[in-house]
C-alpha cells in the first residue's frame, strides 16, 4: 500500500489509522496478560503446594536490588510519559531527551539484573544438578558479598523451612525455576521495549512526531507501561512473600 | 446451475494483484493481503502433503496385526509428527490464513487488512516455525505426540524434542498475530454501510476464531516455552523430581488446545454460511442466531478443556462441571446445523461442488460432533478414552468437517483468487471420492474403537483387522480425493474457463469487484445498501427470484436443470 507522509494507504484519515494502531496494541497486550498468565499459575500453584521451599526461596533474593529496580522501572514509567505528553503538545526538542532518560533507565534495570542473575550463579541458586539451597550457609567463604549475620539468620530460616518442608531443595528449585522464567521473560519484554524506544528516538530526531501525528510514540508507551506494570505484579510475588519476621 | 447463459463471455480484467508487479521479491515482500494468503497457500498444501506421508505411513503399518512396515519406535515418530504437522501447520493456519487472509479485507470493503506488515510477518514467523520442526523431523523426528505430555517430552524421550517444541511456539505467534489483525480490521475497517449485521457470516466466524486465537495462543506459547526451557536448561514446573506436576502441563497444554478445535471447526463454519444460501438462493436462516453461535462457541470452549483429562484422577466435581460445560458447548453448534438445514428448505438447491462440500460438512459434521457428546459423557469416556473411537471422532470434526470446509471454500472463492473456473464435472467426481474415502477410513475406526482398540499401538490382535484393512484401503482412496483438486485447481488457476465477476452468482462484497481482484480490491469504497444474502432484494445479481421484503421463506421457482 502506498503511503502519503504519516497515512498507510489502507486507511482513509489518520483518525482511523491512529484508532488503529491503538486497538491493535492493546488487542496484543490482552495476548500479553494471556502468555505472562500461564506462568503465574504455574507460579501461583506451585506457590501454594510449597509454601515454605518459595518464602525460603523469595529470602534469598536481594531485597535491596529487587527494590532499586523497582524504583528504576516506575521512574521510567515517568519519563515515558513525559516523552508522549511531549510528543501530544508537540514539543519537539523534548521528546528524544525523555525517550533517552527512558532507555537510560531501561539499561540500569540491565545492569542490576546482571549483578542479580551474577549472584544466584555464584551462590548455586540456578536450577539444576548444582542447586543447592544451603549452599552460601554450608560455604561462608565462597559467599563473601553476604554478611555474617544474615547468614546466621538464612541458617535458622533454612533449618526452619527444611522442618517444615524436608524435600526443600528440590522445591527451592521450583522457585527458582519461577525466578528465572518470570524474570527472564520480563527481561525479553524489556529489551523488545528498549529497541523499539531507540527507534522512536531515531524517528524523533528526524522530527516525525507532531501534535496531530504521535501515535507510535503513544502506543510504544502503553507496551513500556506494561512491562513496567508486570514487574509491580513480579516484585511483591518474587520478593516479599514471606520477608523476614 | 449458474445463472450465465446470457451475454458475451467474460474477460479477464486488464490489471489485478497477480499481475500488478513481477518477480520473486514482489511476492516475498508483498503486503497485499490475497498474495500474502497464496504465500500461505503454498506453504500450508506443502505441510500438508507431509502430514499426509505420515499419515499414508500409519495406515500402511497397520494393513497387519504384527506391522512389518516400521520399528515401534518410528512408528511412535509418524503418528507424532502427523498429529503436530497436520494440527499447527495445516488446520489452524489452513481457512484463516488462506481464505480469511484473502477474503476478510475484501468482504468488509477495505483495501487491506489493518496491518498489512504484521500480515506479512506472521507468514515468516509461520515459516521459521515451519522450519524448526522440519529439522525435528529431518533429525531423528519426534515420539512424544502432539499433546508433547510431559515428562516423557522434558526427560525421557530421546527424540529431537526440543526443536519441534520450538517450532510450534514460534508458528503461535503467527497465529495470534493473525488473529490480532482481524479483530482490528473488523472493528476499524468496514466500509461505509457495512454494519455489524451486515457482516458475512464468515467475517463473524472468523471474528469469534480471532478471539479464541488471542487468548489461547498466548497460553500455549508460555506453556511449550516452559516445556522446552524444561528440557533445555532444567527449570522444573512440570518435573516430579522437583515437586513439579505434569499434570499442570495437562491443563495448561488444553486449555489452548481444546479451544484450538474450534479454531479449526469455526472457520470451517464460515464457509458452510457462504455456501449454503449462495446455492440455496436463500437468505440464510437464523443469520443473528448463526453470528451469536459462533460468538458462544469461542467463549465457552474455553471452560472444557479438563473433558481430555478425565481419567487423570482430577476430582469428581471437576469433571461432573466440565462435562456439564461439554454438553453445553455442543448446543451453538447445533443451532448452527439447524439453521443451515432451515435454509435448505424452500430453497433452490443446486448441486455446484463448493455445495457437494457443504453437504458432505453437514453430514460428517454432525456425526464427529454427535460422537463427540459420547466422549464428554463421564461413564462412556472412561470405556472408549484413548481407543480409535477418539481418532475416529476428531477426524471426523477435523477432515470431515474443518478439511471438507476448506475445500468447499478453495472451490467457491477459486474463480476470485484466480478468476478462472475449475472443471466442474471432475471437481464433483473429486468431491465424491473424498467423501466416500474419507468414511471408508475413518466409519471402521468407530467400531474398532468401541472394541477397545487402543490408540497410538503399533500392533493390535488380529480380530481387528478386517477394519484395519478397510481403513487402509479408505486412506488410499482419500489420498486420490486430494491429489485430485491439488491438480486441477493449479491448472484451473491458468487454463480454466474466465469465471467473470460473480459466476455463482452470491451476494458477498467480494462477488462486487472484478475477478481477480486489484490491489487495492475495490476502485472506489463500496457503500454497503443491502442485508447479507439478500437474494430477494438484489436486482444486480440477475436472478429470477421474487423481490421484496419478509419472504425467507418463499419457495424460488427452479432453474436450470436442477
Amino acid at each position: 500500500m502506498h503511503r502519503t507522509g504519516s497515512l498507510y494507504g489502507q486507511f482513509k484519515t489518520l483518525e482511523q489509522q491512529k484508532d488503529t494502531a491503538t486497538l491493535g496494541m492493546w488487542i496484543f497486550l490482552v495476548t500479553e496478560v494471556m502468555f505472562f498468565g500461564g506462568i503465574m499459575l504455574a507460579y501461583t500453584i506451585n506457590r501454594h503446594t510449597y509454601f515454605h521451599a518459595f518464602a525460603m526461596g523469595s529470602n534469598t533474593l536481594s531485597l535491596l536490588l529487587g527494590t532499586c529496580n523497582t524504583g528504576v522501572l516506575l521512574a521510567s514509567s515517568f519519563t515515558m510519559v513525559l516523552a508522549v505528553w511531549s510528543a501530544q503538545t508537540g514539543k519537539k526538542k523534548l521528546i528524544p531527551i525523555f525517550l533517552t532518560l527512558t532507555i537510560i533507565l531501561g539499561l540500569i534495570f540491565f545492569g542490576v539484573k546482571y549483578v542479580e542473575y551474577a549472584q544466584k550463579f555464584h551462590h548455586h541458586l540456578v536450577p539444576g544438578k548444582t542447586f543447592d539451597i544451603s549452599y552460601c550457609v554450608d560455604n561462608p567463604s565462597k559467599c563473601e558479598d553476604i554478611d555474617a549475620a544474615d547468614l546466621a539468620k538464612e541458617r535458622e530460616e533454612i533449618d526452619a523451612a527444611r522442618a517444615a518442608d524436608p524435600d526443600l531443595n528440590a522445591h527451592a528449585q521450583l522457585y527458582y525455576s519461577a525466578y528465572f522464567g518470570m524474570t527472564g521473560l520480563h527481561a525479553l519484554h524489556m529489551v523488545i521495549g528498549v529497541g523499539l524506544l531507540l527507534w522512536l528516538l531515531k524517528e524523533s530526531f528526524a522530527e516525525k512526531f507532531t501534535a496531530e501525528w504521535n501515535n507510535p510514540v503513544d502506543i510504544v508507551g502503553l507496551y513500556w507501561h506494561f512491562v513496567d506494570i508486570v514487574w509491580i505484579y513480579l516484585f511483591p510475588l518474587l520478593y516479599l512473600i514471606d520477608r523476614h519476621k | 446451475m449458474r445463472a450465465e447463459t446470457t451475454g458475451p463471455a467474460p474477460q479477464l480484467p486488464e490489471k489485478h494483484y497477480l499481475n500488478a508487479t513481477y518477480g520473486i521479491r514482489s511476492w516475498l515482500l508483498t503486503t497485499d493481503h490475497k498474495r500474502i494468503a497464496l504465500l500461505y497457500l503454498a506453504s500450508v498444501t506443502f505441510f500438508f502433503f507431509i502430514g499426509g506421508f505420515f499419515a499414508m505411513m500409519i495406515r500402511l503399518h497397520l494393513l497387519t496385526p504384527n506391522g512389518y512396515l516400521l520399528t515401534p519406535d518410528q512408528y511412535n515418530r509418524m503418528f507424532t509428527m502427523h498429529g503436530v504437522t497436520m494440527v499447527f501447520f495445516f488446520l489452524i493456519p489452513s481457512i484463516p490464513a488462506i481464505l480469511g487472509n484473502f477474503l476478510i479485507p475484501i468482504m468488509i470493503g477495505a483495501k487491506d487488512l489493518a496491518f498489512p506488515k504484521i500480515n506479512l510477518l506472521s507468514w515468516y514467523i509461520y515459516i521459521l516455525g515451519g522450519a524448526f520442526t522440519l529439522w525435528s523431523m529431518i533429525n531423528g523426528g519426534l515420539d512424544t505426540g502432539w499433546t508433547f505430555y510431559t515428562p516423557l517430552s522434558t526427560i525421557y524421550s530421546n527424540s529431537a524434542v526440543a526443536p519441534a517444541v520450538v517450532g510450534v511456539f514460534i508458528t503461535g505467534f503467527s497465529s495470534i498475530l493473525t488473529g490480532l489483525n482481524f479483530l482490528v480490521t473488523v472493528h476499524t475497517m468496514r466500509a461505509p454501510g457495512m454494519t455489524w449485521f451486515r457482516l458475512p457470516l464468515f467475517v463473524w466466524a472468523h471474528y469469534a476464531t480471532s478471539i479464541v486465537m488471542i487468548l489461547g495462543t498466548p497460553v500455549i506459547a508460555i506453556t511449550l516455552g516452559l516445556a522446552a526451557m524444561e528440557r533445555v536448561f532444567g527449570l522444573g514446573f512440570f518435573n516430579p523430581a522437583m515437586g513439579g506436576d505434569p499434570i499442570l502441563f495437562q491443563h495448561l497444554f488444553w486449555f489452548y488446545s481444546h479451544p484450538a478445535v474450534y479454531i479449526m471447526i469455526l472457520p470451517a463454519m464460515g464457509v458452510i454460511s457462504e455456501l449454503i444460501p449462495t446455492f440455496a438462493r436463500k437468505r440464510l436462516f437464523g443469520y443473528h442466531f448463526v453470528a451469536a453461535a459462533s460468538l458462544a462457541i469461542a467463549v465457552i470452549g474455553f471452560v472444557v478443556w479438563t473433558h481430555h483429562m478425565f481419567l487423570t484422577g482430577q476430582s469428581t466435581y471437576a469433571a461432573v462441571a466440565f462435562s456439564f460445560l461439554t454438553f453445553i458447548v455442543a448446543i451453538p453448534s447445533a443451532i448452527k446445523t439447524f439453521n443451515w438445514t432451515a435454509t435448505l428448505f424452500g430453497g433452490s438447491i443446486s448441486f455446484d461442488t463448493p455445495m457437494l462440500y457443504a453437504f458432505g460438512f453437514l453430514g460428517l459434521f454432525m456425526i464427529g460432533g454427535l460422537t463427540g457428546l459420547f466422549l464428554g459423557a463421564l461413564g462412556v469416556d472412561i470405556n472408549i478414552h484413548d481407543t480409535y473411537f477418539v481418532v475416529a471422532h476428531f477426524h471426523y470434526i477435523m477432515v470431515g468437517g474443518a478439511v471438507m470446509g476448506y475445500l468447499g471454500g478453495l472451490h467457491f472463492w477459486w474463480p476470485k483468487i484466480t478468476g478462472r473456473m475449475y472443471p466442474e464435472w471432475l471437481a464433483r467426481i473429486a468431491a465424491f471420492i473424498l467423501f466416500i474415502g474419507f468414511n471408508f477410513t475413518f466409519f471402521p475406526q468407530f467400531i474398532v474403537g468401541i472394541m477397545g482398540m487402543p490408540r497410538r499401538y503399533h500392533t493390535y490382535p488380529p480380530e481387528f483387522q478386517i477394519y484395519n484393512v478397510m481403513s487402509t484401503a479408505g486412506a488410499s482412496i482419500l489420498a486420490v480425493g486430494y491429489l485430485l483438486p491439488m491438480v486441477y485447481l493449479t491448472w484451473a488457476a491458468f487454463y480454466g474457463k474466465v469465471a467473470g465477476e460473480n459466476p455463482w452468482p452470491a451476494t458477498g462484497l467480494e462477488w462486487k469487484t472484478q475477478s481477480p481482484p486489484l490491489t487495492e480490491n475495490f476502485e472506489v469504497t463500496p457503500v454497503v445498501t443491502w442485508e447479507a444474502y439478500d437474494f430477494h432484494n438484489r436486482p444486480d445479481l440477475g436472478l429470477d427470484v421474487p423481490s421484496g421484503k419478509g419472504s425467507p421463506g418463499v419457495v424460488a421457482p427452479a432453474h436450470g436443470d436442477d
